[in-house]
């Protein structure tokens, strides 16, 4: 009976080692492997089309004060040449004499053209009014260059100025824990959690990563452009909130893209 | 030479001259612009104010040197270092180790001093986010080193003993304020920056120097 019982308790403890083992390689995959394969999957169906479909919309309609659409509109490469513009931003415009981005430059556009007004805008909340619409213009251009490789112009002296000061920024340690962009995305190979870390100061990082946004995050289901990223980075470095088109953030832009010089655009890519 | 030739000319020597007028600044006042940048481009959200922008000398020195891809001075280093190993205070109570099992709590948790974080809401220590730690939680972070069996492979069975004091001293000062050790180390200060309380402290020492802590069986 004694050895029954100790046979019995042998086998319920071999059960639960190999209950545990498995569970363990279950949320090994479930936490590695399955985050690739659920991301493939999604790829077939990436929700970002249906915003590159309203940002394509928005781009040919005539809206605003003014009534006319954004298709004189000039991202670097003549007005209304969308293909290719993406993957050369940020850049100088002398209109503005100021180095933009792509999503500061469609407000410029939506000003000028449109008779919109910028201030408002740029204050208002991510996903919100003309915010939203905004996100959807930039999907569908970035979406344009789709396959493009990153060739920032670095011609100007102030696109020169801005990838320096860019830099600068990018390695500026500062609040309560001390981090800066470079605490987490100078090194090859590293992870927070288990998600993977581009290294944003050279290739194959600087242009996966940079090169990526807009993306649709798949954890909160939004589209999110690349200002929206960068905003939420410097929110988990417990950082001040940085404006919307701030010099800052275009200078990080220039900097990472510049970096990425080479690598292939894949936005509106797809995120856990 | 006719007129259009000459106009075409004057265009180019003018783009030509535009683009050289200007030399690039010097290193020193490029600093300077990536300042007055970041002083303009942000606002105060929550509890994350403008202050948070000002770097103290060691974020300054330490920024500096990774920009340039070098390592701060010998010298340098030495001064952070001192300074901020003179930060670090031991236990009022001279106790050092705490509840493990609360310390995982805090090693789990990444909250806090975000524009989003309520400031009255206890922070977390982020300690997964960079470290492996205890063998069940398998989504740990990888920019520091892992963790696991952290005490036990220092040979500590008795964590009040005196063999084990200069370990228990070190890995207090370590997350007191990392940058007494390595001047440039990237981990949180989280005593010296008030992140974490000393009652939270003592939980995640207990986590890693605790012989019945999980992450020393």
């Amino acid at each position: 009976m004694n050895q029954s019982v100790g046979h019995n308790t042998k086998k319920i403890a071999l059960a639960l080692s190999l209950f545990v083992l498995s569970s363990v390689a279950l949320a090994q995959k479930s936490s590695t492997d399955s985050i690739a394969e659920y991301r493939a999957m999604l790829q077939d169906g990436n929700p970002a089309d249906l915003f590159e479909a309203k940002g394509e919309d928005l781009w040919k309609k005539a809206r605003g004060p003014k009534n006319v659409s954004l298709e004189k509109c000039d991202l670097g490469k003549g007005a209304g040449v969308v293909k290719g513009a993406w993957v050369e931003l940020p850049r100088f415009f002398s209109d503005t004499n100021r180095v933009q981005d792509l999503e500061s430059r469609l407000v410029t556009c939506m000003q000028d053209l449109q008779g919109l007004n910028a201030e408002e805008i740029n204050k208002t909340p991510f996903g919100k009014g003309e915010q939203a619409n905004l996100t959807a213009l930039a999907t569908w251009i970035s979406a344009e260059s789709k396959g493009m490789k990153f060739n920032l112009p670095q011609g100007h002296i102030e696109e020169r100025k801005m990838y320096e000061a860019g830099k600068r920024l990018f390695f500026m340690r500062s609040g309560p824990h001390d981090f800066a962009c470079a605490t987490c995305h100078s090194q090859d190979d590293k992870r927070i959690r288990l998600q993977d870390l581009p290294n944003l100061t050279k290739n194959p990082g600087a242009g996966n990563g940079f090169g990526a946004w807009p993306a649709y995050r798949v954890s909160n289901g939004q589209m999110w452009s690349a200002q929206l990223r960068l905003n939420d980075c410097y929110r988990q470095q417990r950082f001040p909130y940085p404006l919307f088109g701030s010099d800052a953030t275009i200078a990080l832009g220039v900097f990472m893209g510049v970096n990425g010089k080479g690598g292939e655009a894949t936005a509106p890519a797809i995120k856990r | 030479m006719n007129r259009k030739h000459t106009l075409a000319l004057t265009a180019i020597a003018a783009v030509f001259l535009t683009a050289c007028a200007a030399p690039m600044p010097t290193s020193a006042d490029l600093d300077k612009l990536a300042k007055d940048m970041a002083s303009r481009s942000f606002r105060a959200q929550g509890q994350a104010k403008l202050d948070r922008l000002e770097q103290d000398e060691d974020n300054r020195l330490c920024s500096d040197a990774d920009s340039k891809g070098v390592s701060v001075t010998e010298a340098d280093a030495k001064a952070i270092e001192a300074r901020n190993l003179a930060s670090i205070k031991a236990p009022a109570d001279g106790k050092y180790l705490g509840d493990f099992k609360a310390g995982e709590k805090v090693a789990q948790s990444g909250a806090g001093k975000t524009w989003t974080d309520k400031e009255d809401a206890p922070n977390g220590g982020n300690c997964y986010n960079c470290h492996q730690i205890s063998q069940t939680e398998l989504s740990y972070g990888t920019i520091g080193p892992s963790l696991y069996n952290y005490g036990k492979m220092r040979g500590v069975t008795d964590p009040t003993s005196a063999t084990a004091k200069p370990i228990v001293e070190y890995t207090w000062g370590k997350i007191q304020n990392s940058r007494a050790y390595n001047a440039c180390s990237s981990m949180p200060r989280f005593g010296h920056k008030a992140i974490l309380t000393e009652t939270q402290i003592k939980d995640v020492m207990a986590l890693l120097l605790d012989p019945a802590s999980p992450i020393n069986k």
